[in-house]
């Protein structure tokens, strides 16, 4: 089964015929993933990457059933991206961009909410490596062949941390339902806790690890959500102990600017809830091996 | 970014917000004269740096002659004032801000801030001012009011008037006081700040209200359409390196070790100086050398982490995604070829092409000290680091 994206989810890319969008669009379709064309306002008509170019969102969900997009345009203009995206009618939608002002994404939460839930699209990221099924498709810029497909869920902040999280399960012969990025801006589309509720409805993914860091509330909801709702173990690690208050860590959202959003506080919350946590980055892996051997 | 107190004031002046009549002085004479401008006979001479709390640092300082007010601007000039919101380092005071005094009957927080779990911009208000929010939120949370400003309508009269209640106001001060909200409002809105916060705001023996200290800060992401503010930045008030490191499009963060790193990616970053603590150590520095690190990028990088002359040991965890590791082993090599390295250096690579890269490191020749995992990586960094230590002892 696995989240959000599956073989034949049907995919566009915003920003398509630029350097970025079409670097990760040729590793994108390389992967095996359902590109079905992608947006450049003004360049409607072309043949980019042997597959076709739209002017508008609306035009690619028409003609080419596109569900779910990829977001590459610049932070200027990439909230207008989004929000054209959940006006056409797509499904699920990544944001790969980094340097969204906080008040444009803002804007962009409050847009969603205006649809009913059933037909609101879902969005992850921005500043996020994307979401990939591993051996399905890959809606993102990860390295895809240090994914091996299994039934570990992961949900993280970070793009390398994910990869480092993926490459230690693989080296115990562990594989990933699916992976997805949430980014490490303060406010994202997706929180941990949305993402959790997706695994939990998901035959295939039997343990989530959740990949946290300092700042914000949303390892600590997530955690709650974890003890009163899941029925699957949450392993947990929560990145940033040396990080002083109030210095941003390269994140825009990783800064602790109140009580509780220590990567300490966060833990010592955590367990209290219950939650496996991974005592070290390195001991992702293993932590989860530990879990699924019980299991 | 910040800004400092009298441009706060400028800014907020410019959208109708009452604030003391006050003028900038950068020298002990400057101020003299700011004093006699203003007139009167109470001055507040305050220190303009980056950092709240800076009357327990002496930064500010009430006078009643201008005798007082050139000596307290001599006392302030190019002093480093410490608080607990500037770190050890502190911060350099150059510019003073001279200001009518005010006579204050009642002292009231107001703030507008971003809310991470709302989505929001909320306003926090409180009727017990002068005191740092934190502490209040802890001792006295019920004394604190929030309302959430709906991003699609802006700020309502209703809500500022809520506000104006709440803190304590009365009925002739309500309308002042919904003008200066709805000011202050504006200014967070149109100039993509992320905190705006007078504390104290005050109310005045005559009933007027004085916004008496004001800070704000912007969104980092934003400034690109905030060229104003931009030009705001300044550069004596931040860490010279992470300055210099992000003319050059790398994020650095200067810590208190010993240990230096370069890593890819914000998160691995902190998980990397996660691990050298939990070895044992304590990292120097935070740095994300980010995706497309070239030989020229990672040279940088080298030069920025070695510029500090604490750091006994250097360690580089990259993980390769769209990277691939035989083009960073080589940026490596030739980024310790260039310069003189004289401590040692531990490069752990996984990822795209490791082998390739292991082979490009063990092929140069350096002393350079191979990791395979993340935790080896950390555990090897503080060996080499206690090392060094030890060495430089001896000699």
């Amino acid at each position: 089964m696995a989240i959000l994206i599956n073989k034949d989810t049907r995919m566009i890319v915003q920003g398509f015929t630029g350097k970025i969008g079409s670097f990760h669009a040729q590793d994108m379709i390389r992967y095996g993933s359902n590109v079905v064309g992608g947006i450049t306002p003004g360049k409607g008509g072309q043949t980019h990457l042997e597959r076709p170019v739209f002017n508008t969102v609306k035009e690619s969900v028409e003609q080419a059933g596109a569900e779910a997009s990829i977001i590459f345009v610049p932070p200027a203009f990439a909230a207008d991206s989004i929000m054209e995206a959940a006006d056409a009618g797509i499904k699920y939608c990544v944001a790969i961009t980094d340097g969204i002002p906080t008040q444009d994404m803002m804007k962009v939460k409050q847009y969603l909410r205006k649809f009913p839930k059933e037909e609101r699209m879902i969005l992850t990221g921005p500043n996020c490596a994307g979401t990939i099924s591993p051996g399905k498709s890959m809606l993102g810029i990860m390295p895809g062949h240090i994914y091996q497909s299994g039934v570990v869920g992961i949900v993280g902040r970070s793009g390398t941390l994910g990869y480092e999280a993926a490459d230690q399960l693989k080296e115990l012969g562990i594989g990933i339902s699916t992976s997805v990025g949430i980014g490490g801006d303060p406010i994202n589309g997706s929180s941990h806790r949305d993402i959790l509720e997706k695994f939990e409805q998901d035959d295939e993914t039997k343990i989530v690890l959740m990949i946290g860091e300092i700042g914000g509330p949303q390892e600590v909801e997530a955690g709650i959500y974890a003890s009163k709702q899941m029925s699957k173990p949450l392993v947990a690690y929560i990145a940033g102990l040396t990080a002083p208050k109030g210095r941003r860590m390269g994140h825009a959202g990783a800064i602790i600017s109140s009580v509780g959003e220590s990567a300490a506080e966060k833990v010592e919350m955590l367990q209290d809830l219950g939650v496996m946590i991974a005592p070290t980055p390195s001991a992702m892996g293993e932590t989860i091996a530990k879990v699924l051997a019980k299991m | 970014m910040d800004i400092h107190e009298y441009q706060a004031k400028e800014i907020l002046a410019g959208y109708g917000v009452k604030i003391a009549e006050g003028g900038l002085a950068y020298s002990p004479e400057d101020a003299v004269l700011r004093a006699r401008e203003i007139g009167g006979n109470v001055w507040a001479v305050k220190a303009q740096i980056h950092s709240g709390a800076r009357g327990k640092a002496g930064g500010v300082k009430i006078c009643s002659t201008l005798e007082e007010v050139e000596l307290a601007a001599e006392a302030m000039l190019g002093k480093r004032m410490v608080t607990h919101q500037t770190g050890p380092a502190g911060k350099v005071c150059l510019r003073l801000y001279v200001e009518a005094g005010t006579d204050i009957a009642k002292e009231l927080y107001f703030s507008f801030l971003v809310d991470r779990s709302h989505e929001r911009i909320v306003m926090v208000g409180s009727a017990q001012g002068g005191m740092e929010i934190e502490d209040l939120a802890e001792n006295n949370p019920d004394a604190i009011k929030k309302i959430y400003i709906d991003p699609a309508v802006g700020l309502l009269d209703f809500q500022a008037r809520e506000m104006a209640f709440a803190l304590g106001l009365d009925a002739t001060q309500i309308s002042h006081a919904v003008r200066l909200i709805s000011g202050c409002y504006r200014a967070v809105r149109d100039l993509d700040a992320n905190m705006l916060e007078i504390n104290p705001l005050v109310v005045t023996k005559g009933g007027e209200l004085v916004t008496l200290d004001a800070k704000m800060g912007f969104d980092d992401n934003a400034l690109f359409r905030r060229q104003k503010i931009a030009e705001l930045r300044d550069k004596t008030q931040e860490d010279s390196r992470e300055m210099a490191a992000a003319d050059r499009g790398l994020s650095y963060v200067g810590l208190d070790g010993d240990i230096g790193c370069m890593i890819n990616g914000a998160g691995l970053a902190m998980a990397t100086m996660d691990m050298i603590k939990l070895a044992g150590g304590e990292p120097a520095n935070f740095l994300d050398v980010g995706g497309g690190a070239s030989p020229e990028r990672t040279e940088k990088a080298f030069r920025l982490v070695l510029a500090d002359e604490g750091v006994k040991a250097m360690l580089v965890n990259i993980f390769a995604g769209i990277n691939r590791c035989d083009w960073i082993a080589e940026g490596v090599v030739h980024a310790v070829r260039k310069i003189d390295m004289k401590i040692p250096l531990i490069v752990r690579l996984s990822g795209t092409n490791v082998e390739q890269g292991r082979k490009i490191i063990a092929d140069s020749g350096l002393p350079i000290i191979t990791a395979t995992t993340l935790a080896e990586a950390a555990e090897k960094a503080v060996l080499a680091r206690n090392e060094q230590v030890a060495k430089e002892g001896a000699a």
